[in-house]
């Protein structure tokens, strides 16, 4: 059984931010294939209660398709839970995609340009599978710029400076990550493999940021502060991504037994911090916390909890960046509608002309 | 008259402007799909102009990577065509000058594959297979739009007609060029000319040919493009990133 045995601290150190995590998502893979190898139960029998049959599935470890009965609360629960992943990278393109343009060299610029783009396809990847639940994307997309569906807020914070890019890729994707592994043994199969790709991308983004990070602060003082400056502004707000504390948690419970979920918020976050502290050695620099350190007692860091009430108001819309996020997001849409209502007269035009060439 | 340093930095410049255009759309584009393929678009752009300029520094032989020729010259230095500098505007501009400049990258760098030059024939040989994908989106939407509803047909007509002047600077004369220039304007013209007419545009007629690119005699707009790709790296001499 694997799934706690976290990377030691000790040998973090050593360890190529986001390898100890990649080698959890490929063995998410492999198990995925083991369940799908093993003869699932073909249906429920004739007089069987369909619950009792999820339920069973579920427990069994097998994967819930799109074609199976599932409760309705369940299909509910990973619609927005989904649809709330796609919807935070395609605005999670906003705060990176703002140093394209000014990517201190071509190299840099090019591994910039095509992450945001991977995000954009991951967001696509993402609403694709919410899509096997009965919904499409053009209303998600609708809820979304209605304000009816969030997405993370930790994009509602503004990049600053070139670093920015490094500390979201560092902290921010290994944050991300973090949450997902679990999520590649999510008991909803087309969720599990898209989580599997993501995962793997975003690992390969993590490394980038580090990277970033690194030749930051082995260059330049003004470079080591500016890297300094953005991983004290980017600490706390990735520790909060991981959600309020567990007491407070609304969602968890119900998630953990279907399998949507499963290590609770707190035990991410602690899993998350211990990861960071050794990579932060290697990287020279300082993680913001005064109160950081080994705990032999839980084999853990402890660590100063993020403000869970600055939290709560950048939920509520009143984070630095909500409103330029959702504003520009809101243009892009409006913006392009006169293109799609275009693509969608020329195509209706096209289709027209091969009925009529076929009567 | 251009030597080869002169004529690689040139089609490098237009690669790299195109690709900062291009990029800015990043998070804008009217479909999600379309943004990621502008990035693609985007991304090619990028990677032929990091090779023709680290070849322009070479031929050069005073030690200037691609980073110093992105990023530590002037608008007046740099030697791309007007078009690639032009404002995105709308997605009919932009798609104006995307299919424009592909239409002429297409031949460009085909007969690039082919010339005595190795190091550019094989820049050519990859990115001709770029360009045809680029020509391909473009047409596409130049199409879509102009045969598409009422607005969007006034739309792409008026890029057009703002766009197509700039494309004769692309076709310059330039005998002792590795391709001169010149002699790719026959097939533009016939690209150009089977893609307008099955989107139901006009093809614009009028004397008014702005030119200068080559010569670093840009528009004002280049200006603020440099400034905005070169202020970080500006900001910091000699930092590696």
């Amino acid at each position: 059984m694997y799934g706690n045995d976290f990377s030691a601290p000790a040998d973090a150190a050593d360890d190529t931010p986001g390898g100890g995590l990649l080698g959890e998502v490929e063995a998410a893979e492999a198990e995925l294939r083991a369940a799908a190898a093993r003869e699932r139960r073909g249906g429920p029998a004739p007089d069987e209660d369909l619950a009792a049959y999820f339920d069973d599935v579920v427990g069994a470890e097998q994967k819930i398709e799109p074609r199976d009965w599932m409760p309705e609360a369940y299909r509910r629960t990973l619609i927005r839970q989904i649809a709330q992943h796609a919807h935070s990278e395609i605005i999670g393109m906003q705060p990176e995609g703002n140093w394209i343009s000014r990517a201190p060299s071509l190299k840099r610029k090019a591994i910039l340009l095509a992450k945001v783009q991977d995000e954009a396809g991951h967001g696509l990847y993402l609403y694709a599978a919410a899509e096997t639940l009965g919904i499409s994307r053009d209303e998600l997309v609708q809820l979304l710029l209605d304000g009816r569906q969030k997405y993370s807020s930790i994009f509602n914070y503004p990049t600053l400076g070139w670093a920015d890019v490094g500390a979201i890729g560092w902290l921010v994707d290994g944050a991300a990550i973090v949450n997902q592994v679990p999520l590649c043994r999510c008991s909803y199969g087309p969720y599990a493999r898209a989580m599997i790709r993501v995962c793997k991308e975003e690992s390969f983004h993590q490394r980038q940021g580090y990277e970033i990070l690194h030749t930051l602060a082995h260059g330049t003082p003004a470079q080591k502060a500016m890297a300094q400056d953005a991983v004290d502004r980017w600490w706390y707000p990735s520790l909060a991504m991981f959600g309020p504390p567990d007491g407070d948690s609304t969602h968890s419970a119900q998630s953990m037994a279907w399998k949507i979920k499963r290590f609770s918020n707190d035990d991410l976050r602690q899993r998350f911090v211990d990861m960071c502290v050794g990579q932060a050695e290697v990287l020279g620099l300082r993680i913001p916390d005064e109160d950081l350190r080994w705990n032999e007692e839980r084999q853990a860091y402890d660590y100063t909890q993020p403000d869970y009430d600055e939290l709560m108001r950048v939920i509520s819309g009143n984070g630095p960046c909500n409103r330029e996020r959702m504003a520009h997001r809101r243009a892009a849409h409006a913006d392009g509608a006169w293109v799609r209502e275009a693509a969608a007269a020329y195509a209706a035009k096209r289709t027209e002309q091969k009925e009529k060439v076929a009567a | 008259m251009n030597g080869p340093f002169d004529f690689t930095l040139g089609l490098g410049d237009d690669a790299l402007v195109a690709a900062q255009r291009l990029a800015e759309w990043t998070t804008r584009a009217p479909e999600m799909e379309e943004d990621i393929a502008l990035a693609n678009i985007a991304l090619d752009q990028l990677g032929a102009a990091r090779l023709l300029l680290t070849y322009a520094g070479e031929l050069e032989g005073a030690g200037r990577d691609e980073d110093a020729l992105a990023y530590l010259r002037d608008d007046r230095e740099f030697r791309n065509a007007l078009l690639v500098e032009l404002p995105n505007g709308d997605f009919a501009v932009t798609m104006a000058k995307l299919f424009f400049l592909a239409a002429y990258q297409l031949p460009l760098y085909s007969a690039l594959a082919g010339c005595a030059d190795e190091r550019l024939a094989a820049i050519g040989a990859k990115a001709r297979k770029e360009s045809a994908y680029h020509l391909d989106h473009g047409a596409l939407w130049v199409k879509r739009l102009g045969d598409g509803t009422e607005e969007s047909h006034r739309r792409m007509q008026s890029a057009v007609d703002e766009v197509w002047p700039y494309t004769h600077e692309l076709f310059a004369a330039d005998p002792a060029a590795p391709v001169d220039p010149a002699t790719l304007r026959p097939a533009f013209d016939d690209t150009v000319g089977s893609v307008l007419a099955e989107a139901t545009l006009t093809k614009p007629e009028g004397p008014w040919a702005p030119a200068g690119g080559r010569t670093g005699v840009h528009t004002e707009h280049l200006s603020y493009l440099l400034a905005e790709m070169q202020v970080l790296h500006r900001a910091h001499p000699g930092a590696r990133w």
